[in-house]
């Protein structure tokens, strides 16, 4: 076997933390490699070596057997690497032709571009037209302009990061097939992921890491997931359970929202309606942008809606502020952890007062008990595992994990009595996510209303009574999670137009 | 190549240490700056931070002059720096200033020549609200029509030395003063003069309300929600909208305090030290206390310390221009440098400096 890309001995140190330790392992052309670890593991520092993005400390790296030492992106995608980040670097108001040349070193002419899109998105199944605007795209076919953007460039390896976790099921299926047919044609992939079932259908190799080293490969399809789970967590994980909870009376009632957007790349809802009660995990599917954060905004009482649309309890609330809900008990966690969960220069036990005030009397005549409130951060830390020296510690020095965790462990420790999370384990590492998972299900068991707002659909089937969907601000009805398949739920996120084969003449 | 790095945490050491260091650049830059004029830089600074408080000669007039000036820097800084937390920029003290001041010498002419006790606080109380009032507009204007605060407090604040003027040649003007503009004495009718409290210190009220100022900042901003909630909104607004803070209200409140407190500072200063409402009443204090909130970090105590330093540099200022005959326009270039250092090596409290090999992280 001829080998396309050697790592060997690849270290990367950062101030306090080695992020890659000796690092070695080979790619062969056409192979699908799948890289494995933890956040924090150390596989963004090592595909951005490999990108040319930043300089390893010490080891080499050979392409084709030559030596290869990127000092940039440029020279890296020129030596034929290519790489699809996590997060779009997309203009929303320019069209589909105008970004992919403005990633381009020569663009050709927008004819002959436009020309060369159809073509590549023709041959390799992915439907894209070059001239619909980006902000009118949804994120699969945003992802699939990052894809041809190197597919133009006609790579010999391609590393994709973390590309599903924002696909839905058929779009994911979309995906994988052009991932095959360019690995038959001879392309490498260097492949991103913690989704292990995924891995598992796709990859011909994998590399774990763990805490910068490389401790385990593996070929997925023979591996089982649990397997490679707790080789890259180190440990033996326990699986979460869901308890069989008996639905209980009607906590929270959502009758006919609707809410035009505030920005204009926002979405507007339209008609949302919803029923939960005591003691039940609500799921609510669909990929961001979808209308999840004007919901979340909604239930939180960061927006207020006409007072009777929103009841908790029979009260009608829709005009009430935040922390009169959450004096009630419904309380809610945002997606965006930095600057909307938290404040990212305040320390923990500052941002355990942001939410934590009413129900936990951090404050009596609206002073604040100080010490009260770090006792409070630390019973989050403590409790949910955070890792940290502690509460003094400003919440932008976490990480996404462990932030996750406190955003999530302040509001479960508060005892409410409805939770809204909006994607409480994006960006979360598994075993942290696992954690997360069971205290949403914990919490649903003392007879508390939880409604999980989600991208992530296996973890809405593994955790969820009923799961409903929500596209283009438009809430499907719900249906119990037992009795789904993947392919029903593909089609309550209105995944038909993404079924559609590539529409090019 | 000459890198920044963002820490992880503010560095506390560089919280504190940056005021010291632009004041040392500050000196060097200054001294610079003198020595290019023709005069000996060390003398220079030496006049401007030594003499005032140490000349054998001089000393004697100019350290009371310190908490005079410093009072009403103080006073005002405090107020702004509530508002710049919560990222609400009131750029028009200076014109809530003028206001306090006429609102008060309004308030207490109107009653010229009684005796009453109670004419002082009322001209107090008087002076707070015409401040507050003054500042109401750009808040109810940001409220209600999203203007920008810090283009209408700023415009408001030449209204205001309109106002001033057409109070001292008409309105207010003395009518036994034979013409001349001005108002009445007010630090000469007893009814209304606020006095040196304590011979040879330059205390009055205004010095004793910019203290009273600095606590209940600093109990507000530690102790209290409102503290609280104002520096989330300056931090992180939509973290402070998820923890229930009202913009609108906070906008109202933050401009209110830094409104009142600048019309109290205008009061006791018309009162005392400048005696009358006159046409040049206004010294540019509103002004100066932004630099004085930005020098002193927005903190409290260090505004205390800030709005001193930066009497001492005014002091010291006028005693550079009298004895070594430096340009007033090379005196405000250098309190000037003082914010821009400031300003310029803020940075170092939420980066650090690498030197070494490019890399791009």
């Amino acid at each position: 076997m001829t080998t396309l890309l050697k790592l060997n001995g690849l270290t990367k140190a950062y101030p306090g933390v080695i992020a890659n330790d000796d690092v070695s392992f080979e790619i062969a052309p056409g192979e699908v490699h799948a890289l494995l670890g933890e956040n924090g593991a150390g596989k963004s520092t090592l595909v951005k070596m490999i990108y040319g993005l930043v300089k390893p400390d010490s080891g080499t790296m050979a392409l084709h057997g030559d030596a290869f030492a990127p000092s940039e992106p440029r020279a890296a995608r020129a030596a034929g690497v290519a790489m699809v980040f996590q997060h779009f670097s997309l203009f929303e108001a320019l069209s589909v032709a105008e970004n992919i040349a403005l990633g381009m070193e020569n663009p050709p002419k927008p004819r002959e571009l436009s020309h060369q899109i159809r073509e590549v998105s023709h041959t390799y199944g992915l439907p894209l037209d070059p001239d619909r605007r980006v902000g009118e795209l949804s994120a699969g076919e945003r992802q699939r302009v990052e894809i041809i953007r190197c597919l133009l460039q006609d790579p010999k390896l391609l590393i994709m990061d973390e590309p599903t976790s924002v696909l839905t099921p058929q779009e994911v299926e979309i995906l994988f097939t052009t991932l095959r047919k360019l690995s038959a044609e001879g392309t490498a992939i260097l492949y991103i992921s913690h989704k292990l079932e995924e891995i598992r259908a796709l990859c011909d190799a994998a590399t774990i890491l763990r805490g910068g080293k490389v401790v385990g490969t593996c070929v997925p399809k023979e591996t089982t997931a649990r397997e490679m789970a707790e080789l890259m967590v180190g440990k033996v994980l326990h699986q979460t359970k869901s308890g069989e909870h008996d639905a209980g009376d009607v906590v929270l009632k959502m009758e006919s929202l609707s809410l035009p957007s505030s920005t204009p790349f926002g979405t507007s809802l339209q008609n949302v309606s919803l029923e939960l009660r005591r003691g039940e995990i609500l799921g609510i599917g669909g990929v961001a942008g979808n209308g999840q954060d004007e919901l979340l905004a909604a239930l939180s009482g960061e927006t207020k809606v006409s007072s009777d649309v929103i009841k908790f309890e029979n009260r009608e609330i829709g005009q009430l502020g935040p922390n009169e809900r959450r004096e009630m008990g419904l309380l809610s966690a945002p997606e965006e952890r930095l600057g909307h969960a938290a404040a990212p220069d305040m320390s923990l036990t500052e941002n355990a007062l942001l939410t934590g005030v009413v129900r936990q009397e951090l404050a009596a005549h609206r002073f604040i008990n100080w010490a009260k409130t770090k006792t409070f951060a630390e019973t989050v830390i403590e409790t949910f595992d955070v890792r940290t020296p502690g509460p003094t510690n400003a919440a932008r020095s976490l990480s996404g994990g462990n932030l996750q965790k406190f955003v999530i462990g302040r509001e479960v420790l508060q005892s409410p009595e409805v939770l809204v999370v909006n994607q409480p384990t994006w960006g979360v590492d598994a075993s942290a996510a696992a954690s997360i998972r069971q205290a949403l299900m914990d919490l649903a068991s003392t007879g508390a209303g939880v409604i999980i707002i989600s991208q992530d659909l296996d973890e809405l089937m593994e955790v969820a009574d009923r799961f409903c969907a929500l596209n283009a601000g438009r809430l499907s009805a719900s249906r119990p999670t037992k009795d789904l398949t993947v392919d029903e739920v593909g089609l309550m996120l209105g995944g038909a137009h993404d079924m559609e084969v590539a529409h090019v003449g | 190549m000459i890198r920044l790095e963002k820490r992880p945490s503010p560095s506390k050491v560089w919280t504190y240490a940056t005021p010291v260091l632009a004041v040392v650049l500050t000196m060097l830059a200054g001294g610079i700056l003198f020595a290019i004029l023709g005069k000996d830089p060390l003398e220079a600074i030496r006049t401007i931070f030594w003499d005032p408080l140490f000349h054998p000669q001089f000393s004697g007039f100019s350290r009371p002059q310190l908490l005079v000036k410093a009072g009403p820097l103080i006073l005002i800084a405090i107020g702004l720096s509530m508002g710049f937390r919560a990222g609400i920029w009131n750029i028009g003290a200076e014109g809530q200033y003028i206001v306090g001041a006429l609102a008060g010498a309004a308030a207490g002419l109107a009653l010229y020549p009684s005796e009453s006790v109670l004419i002082f606080p009322m001209m107090v109380i008087a002076g707070a609200l015409g401040g507050w009032a003054w500042a109401m507009i750009p808040a109810i204007l940001k409220v209600q029509f999203r203007t920008n605060e810090i283009l209408v407090s700023l415009l408001l604040v030449y209204v205001a030395e309109n106002l001033l003027a057409s109070a001292s040649v008409g309105w207010l003007r003395n009518p036994e003063g034979g013409g001349f503009p001005g108002s009445r004495s007010l630090s000469g009718w007893d009814a209304s003069s606020n006095p040196e409290l304590i011979a040879g210190t330059g205390m009055h009220w205004g010095v004793v309300a910019g203290f009273i100022a600095v606590i209940f900042a600093y109990v507000v901003m530690s102790r209290h929600l409102l503290g609280y909630h104002i520096q989330l909104a300056g931090q992180a607004p939509r973290a402070a909208r998820f923890a229930g803070v009202n913009p609108s209200r906070l906008i109202i409140m933050c401009l209110g305090i830094s409104g009142a407190l600048a019309g109290l500072a205008g009061l006791f200063e018309v009162t005392g030290p400048a005696g009358q409402i006159s046409i040049d009443f206004n010294a540019g204090y509103g002004f100066t206390a932004i630099i004085v909130a930005f020098l002193g970090r927005l903190n409290p105590i260090g505004i205390l310390l800030a709005g001193m330093l930066m009497a001492l540099t005014y002091i010291g200022g006028e005693l550079a221009q009298f004895m070594l005959a430096l340009p007033a326009a090379a005196i405000q270039a250098f309190q000037g440098m003082l914010l821009f250092f400031l300003l310029g090596v803020d940075v170092l409290s939420n980066y650090r400096i690498r030197i070494g090999a490019r890399e791009t992280a």
